[in-house]
């Protein structure tokens, strides 16, 4: 996994073994925060942060990490960072904080991130784990963003409202295609179907893949569920 | 590497832990400051609404007021009321209640009453109603707490301080009923309130954030 190229290194993420979609992890955040496409992007992007910083930090500290003790020192280095995080969301974007909540906090309790730490960062060196963070962490926020603007779009009959929280400015509304929509997606039994749909699309095609090529996708799935 | 003295590892994990702690350290050092800036605005620009047409020069915040249950105030916890001053003139009362028989649970509301106990606008901070039904009292989903604006206990008078569908003066909301009945009798009760102690409200000494008492008016 360490020679191939940035490339692979992204489809990987992004695809192959999506935290989210594949390794399924992470799913309290998931489930709780996607009704709307900012809270999506919003917490996608604090959760990328913290899982860059925790792989750089897990990996350069490797060497002197002995192994009995590697877990206690993992949840320290993501509780640390986390608080980091929720401190600068509180700085610079209130509104955002406001709008996710606890979930900020939460993310210390995200199983991607001491996942990529256990299985990835304690065995390789800064750069590739920070790219393994880069590239898992976008897997993970594209997920949100996706399963964020599904379920605003057809539960609430909108796309995008509210992105002043991340970016300023005045109350938008964001593209308002229809008053009202389909209530259930946006309640949690929605966020259930929602992730479902996306799993199941990305089975469908992997499998129409599989047909063309007639080769096993090879799903590294590594971790506890 | 099983025979590793414990020692070590100890001292390992304090290492590790005095990096991460400087590390929080320094972040809440470069943030504070931004942080309790962020809070004060934030509440300013959130009761700046419910304070429509009037002229005040005060710094609302500064003069709050926390009133402990039991009071007659709607909600069952700590209400907070600030008070607004043109010069050294009180201009209007903002209260901090909350509408305890919302559909889920409480409704954090703020209500803003002036001198001559009309409403001068009423927002809903807070809230868990359903997206798409009861939400709409939210002021970025519809226009709904608006129509409170310029009413007062005499206009209607209280007996039609209630929704059309109760025989009362106020739209309801399409879907929910339980959460606008909630908020009409939450700002009924709120003006009966200012009506009897509007003197006492005014009179009271400021409590800061810290609920220690700052120099009386």
């Amino acid at each position: 996994m360490m020679s191939v190229g940035l490339l692979e290194r992204f489809k990987t993420g992004l695809w192959r073994e999506n935290p989210g979609l594949v390794q399924l992890l992470g799913l309290c955040p998931l489930l709780a925060v996607t009704a709307s496409f900012v809270n999506g992007l919003g917490l996608g992007i604090a959760t990328l942060a913290v899982l860059m910083a925790s792989n750089a930090l897990v990996s350069a500290t490797r060497r002197w990490i002995q192994p009995e003790i590697r877990v206690p020192i993992y949840v320290l280095i993501i509780a640390s960072l986390v608080t980091c995080i929720e401190l600068i969301f509180k700085a610079w974007f209130p509104d955002l904080d406001r709008s996710l909540g606890i979930f900020i906090p939460l993310i210390v309790t995200n199983c991607a991130i001491v996942a990529r730490a256990e299985v990835f960062a304690s065995r390789n060196p800064v750069g590739s784990s920070i790219i393994d963070g880069l590239v898992m962490g976008t897997g993970f926020a594209l997920l949100l963003m996706t399963i964020g603007a599904f379920r605003e779009l057809f539960g609430q009959g909108s796309l995008f409202a509210r992105m002043d929280m991340l970016f300023g400015g005045e109350p938008v509304r964001g593209i308002v295609l229809a008053e009202n929509g389909w209530l259930l997606l946006v309640m949690p039994p929605g966020a259930f179907f929602s992730l479902a749909l996306a799993i199941a699309a990305k089975n469908a095609i992997d499998g129409r893949r599989k047909d063309a090529r007639t080769e096993l996708p090879r799903h590294a799935r590594t971790l506890n569920r | 590497m099983a025979d590793r003295p414990i020692w070590k590892s100890g001292v390992t994990l304090a290492v590790i832990a005095a990096i991460c702690t400087s590390l929080v350290a320094i972040t809440w050092q470069l943030t504070a400051e931004r942080i309790e800036t962020n809070k004060k605005e934030w509440l300013e620009r959130s009761l700046q609404p419910a304070l429509a047409g009037l002229f005040f020069d005060s710094s609302v915040t500064e003069s709050m007021l926390m009133i402990p249950p039991p009071h007659e105030l709607p909600g069952s916890g700590t209400a907070i009321i600030y008070r607004v001053y043109a010069g050294e003139k009180p201009v209007a009362a903002l209260f901090v209640v909350s509408a305890r028989d919302g559909y889920a649970g409480p409704i954090r509301l703020l209500i803003g009453i002036a001198m001559d106990g009309t409403v001068t606008g009423v927002r809903v901070l807070e809230h868990r109603e359903t997206p798409g039904l009861g939400d709409r009292i939210e002021i970025t989903k519809s226009g709904w707490v608006l129509q409170f604006d310029g009413h007062s206990l005499q206009d209607p008078e209280p007996a039609r301080w209630a929704l059309k569908g109760d025989g009362g003066d106020f739209d309801q909301l399409t879907g929910a009923s339980v959460t606008p009945r909630a908020i009409v009798n939450a700002i009924r009760q709120t003006l009966t309130y200012f009506d009897a102690n509007r003197v006492a409200v005014f009179a009271a000494m400021a409590d800061d954030e810290d609920g220690a008492s700052q120099e009386a008016e």
